[in-house]
């Protein structure tokens, strides 16, 4: 066990009964009570809402119920994504169970598993209806084999869903030209992939992120492809306003010790991109000054 | 009559509600939605939406996911 993972055992946050009595209602990011960002200076705002951590958790692939909760906390997220799936009756507890452990917490439902627009719409209305909150991550996915989105469908069902009062933060490609159509369409945010679900590849066109950063009106959410903190740490050096990423974490060897690397990862991409780093030279420019260097080419011995 | 409840198969009474249904599958139904065929029914409705034999009913929570 790692010293983080002891440090969380410790915490009566992560001892509690999965079976604790769950709220009618779960907190979502509507909610004042998500209130102000911790970077007062550099606010971090979807639909109006102040965020107060730059990091989305997928909830997808955690081992147990247990890592998962240290793994939420670990990263210092605030939202957290998860599925629309049939009740199971002999399921012992929920993900909901382990969210209402963590106060300030706030879901934030997808359309995975959705290949059409209608799916995805009806799921949404699910999801608003089980779950209380208009917001939802947008997935459609075109087949099994890639998980890529499919544009067509998804602009037919980001549409939809904005004129009926979702915050929609659609899932999508590294396509400026769609990312901006999703924009026009009324989406709260863009979620461009770095790479495939689940891949870990990191991001195979920053070129193409950067230019979605460059033209977006609304904030750009680096979504899928993430391996390891670095890659998160490029996302927010390239301009990315946040981060959401599962699998990095949850099927990491450590998961909770991952959740903290991320979360300094992206805090430190985020500096990166707010201090402005030096531009890129073909040759070395000396970091110590020629002047006032002793004459050592004659030979003082 | 029958219905399908998630997939499968229930046997409930001739003038079963949608509530009756979801009882079936969720024993709190917190944090649970329903659909009847391509519909959401509120909650609210649960009480008020009769079923007819051979009804598909979905009843969803969230699931680890994203």
């Amino acid at each position: 066990m790692t010293s983080l993972a002891k440090a969380t055992a410790a915490d009566p946050r992560f001892t509690e009964s999965s079976t604790a009595s769950v709220p009618q209602r779960w907190p979502s990011p509507g909610d004042e009570h998500v209130g102000k960002d911790d970077h007062g200076a550099d606010p971090f705002v979807i639909g109006g809402r102040h965020l107060r951590s730059r990091l989305l958790l997928g909830t997808g692939g955690a081992p147990s119920h247990e890592v998962l909760a240290g793994c939420i906390s670990a990263c210092g997220t605030v939202l957290v994504t998860v599925a629309m799936r049939r009740v199971d009756a002999l399921a012992h507890g929920t993900v909901l169970d382990v969210i209402a452990t963590h106060p300030g917490v706030t879901l934030l439902p997808n359309t995975a598993g959705c290949f059409t627009s209608r799916e995805a719409v009806l799921t949404a209305r699910l999801a608003r209806e089980a779950l209380g909150t208009d917001w939802v991550k947008l997935e459609v996915i075109a087949d099994e084999r890639t998980l890529l989105p499919d544009p067509v469908e998804l602009l037919d069902a980001a549409e939809r869903l904005v004129n009926d009062g979702f915050t929609v933060l659609p899932y999508t490609n590294d396509d400026p030209i769609v990312a901006r159509r999703l924009e026009q369409l009324g989406c709260a945010a863009v979620m461009p992939l770095g790479a495939p679900i689940g891949s870990g590849l990191g991001i195979r066109n920053p070129h193409a992120i950067g230019m979605i950063v460059e033209q977006a009106g609304v904030p750009v959410i680096l979504d899928a492809g993430i391996g390891t903190a670095s890659d998160a740490t490029l996302a927010m050096e390239l301009g990315c306003a946040g981060v959401l990423l599962a699998s990095a974490v949850t099927r990491a060897a450590d998961p909770v010790l991952m959740a903290a690397a991320m979360r300094d990862a992206v805090h430190a991409g985020r500096a990166a991109r707010l201090a402005g780093r030096i531009p890129v030279r073909t040759h070395a420019v000396s970091a110590s000054p020629l002047e006032g260097r002793a004459d050592l080419t004659t030979g003082l011995l | 009559m029958q219905i399908q409840i998630n997939g499968h198969p229930y046997e409930l009474p001739a003038d079963a509600t949608l509530d009756q249904a979801v009882a079936l599958v969720s024993t709190t139904g917190a944090g649970v939605a329903a659909a009847l065929g391509d519909e959401v029914v509120p909650r609210s409705q649960w009480v008020l939406t009769r079923l007819d034999p051979g009804q598909r009913v979905e009843v969803l929570t969230a699931a680890q996911g994203g």
